[in-house]
């Protein structure tokens, strides 16, 4: 569906995901939720001009060697070197071009280069954990760089994280903001972590699992995984009036 | 068949603040002003390790963006991003936003932080936009006795907008 506003703009509207998408702000088993989720109820927003529209940050935004972690020092980090790659597309299936794509990662050893991080696994001085890319016209990204280790924390009793990368998108719309991270495949630490375990539907959870991709692996060099990521798509019917919008909710 | 949230986790600021990013325009543009403010916690603690993102549209209301054909004024990001400090404290020096279409002059924020599952969405509204604020479709939709909560303060170099994630004066979040 779409909304017209009073200056006669047509302007898509953003359909909202089903239930189990994505984790509720209130999560008893990953204690940081209590003191910073919202009690009160969240108010429904209509989609205007303002959530429609979002930030398209252009290669301006990028540095030469944003997208190969491994080559942004003088020597090469530690551990695995891996190919990230995959599309970004909206619910529709339509792939979303020329987007910034952000990530953030641990070292090999599980270590962020964070003053506040200083669990006993070494800084890798080769490794900071940063990446910036642009989707190309067909929506593909792609990175280099080191698979990360896990870590613990202190959750729970001897918490660990599983290895993830923090990845962060902005689509085109601000309806389709997501910050979400990447998993690998078969990973033995998912049972007890809340943080994976927070989004309540099962293949919702397995959209963040990336996959072994042998067919991009690079010979004698680097293995690969591959990771899609999905946006909010928008209402396929289009109508013209904001009364029978509300009635969708 | 979207991907879901995650966290942010501790560690945010390694990857996502830019230098630039608090700077929606550049500092001696005219009308520029602060909107400063803390993020706190349930307890009232602030909170260190959160990030705020902001988009608006110009002085003109309009919007740098396809779906509005109207095109906003050249150069103009309407995009901010600020990582909280120590104390919690975030700013952004930005433009007033224009009147839009059927709404008040409004800036869209985005909070994230460790702890914080899914980014929650709130408003900024303008003290000095009375008539516009009593007619604005998002505001009427909220208690009333909660709007407070999304109208900055002005102050001295601009505006001041806190964000309370829970507890007492509990800042109005939106699904968007």
């Amino acid at each position: 569906m779409t909304t017209s506003t009073e200056s006669g703009l047509i302007l898509p509207k953003y359909r909202r995901d089903p239930e189990g998408t994505h984790p509720a702000l209130d999560d008893p088993g990953y204690k940081s939720t209590r003191l910073r989720h919202p009690k009160q109820p969240l108010v429904l927003l209509p989609h205007k001009l303002t959530e429609v529209t979002g930030p398209l940050l252009g290669p301006g935004r990028l540095g030469e060697l944003d997208n190969d972690l491994t080559r942004q020092h003088a020597e090469e980090p530690q551990g695995q070197r891996i190919l990230v790659h995959g599309k970004l597309l909206d619910g529709n299936g339509k792939p979303v071009p020329n987007s910034l794509v952000e990530i953030w990662q641990a070292n090999a050893g599980g270590r962020y280069r964070h003053v506040w991080d200083n669990w006993p696994s070494p800084v890798d001085p080769n490794f900071t954990g940063v990446g910036r890319t642009i989707t190309d016209a067909e929506g593909r990204y792609e990175f280099v760089t080191i698979k990360p280790g896990a870590y613990p924390w202190k959750n729970h009793d001897n918490a660990w994280r599983p290895a993830h990368i923090h990845f962060s998108v902005f689509g085109t719309a601000f309806t389709q903001r997501l910050v979400t991270q990447m998993y690998f495949p078969d990973d033995p630490l998912f049972f007890q972590d809340p943080i994976f375990n927070s989004v309540p539907d099962e293949k919702a959870r397995q959209r963040m699992v990336s996959r072994f991709d042998m067919s991009r692996t690079m010979p004698e060099w680097a293995l690969a995984f591959e990771f899609d990521i999905v946006l909010r798509g928008a209402e396929a019917t289009p109508f013209e009036n904001e009364e029978d919008e509300e009635e969708d909710e | 068949m979207s991907t879901p949230s995650q966290t942010v986790g501790p560690y945010l600021s390694i990857g996502l603040p830019w230098e630039d990013g608090p700077t929606v325009v550049a500092e001696g543009t005219p009308g520029a002003v602060w909107i400063r403010g803390v993020v706190t916690d349930g307890e009232g603690t602030p909170v260190p390790d959160a990030m705020i993102e902001t988009w608006q549209a110009d002085a003109d209301g309009r919007f740098d963006h396809p779906e509005d054909p109207r095109g906003a004024r050249p150069g103009f990001r309407g995009f901010g991003r600020a990582a909280t400090n120590d104390a919690g404290e975030f700013g952004i020096l930005t433009v007033v936003p224009g009147e839009l279409p059927g709404e008040a002059p409004h800036i869209d924020v985005s909070v994230f932080a460790r702890g914080l599952l899914h980014r929650v969405v709130t408003r900024i509204y303008f003290p000095e936009n009375e008539r516009a604020n009593a007619a604005d479709p998002a505001l009427a939709a909220v208690p009333a006795e909660r709007r407070n909560t999304l109208i900055a303060e002005k102050t001295g170099d601009g505006y001041r907008f806190d964000v309370r994630l829970q507890g007492e004066g509990e800042t109005v979040f939106f699904d968007v």
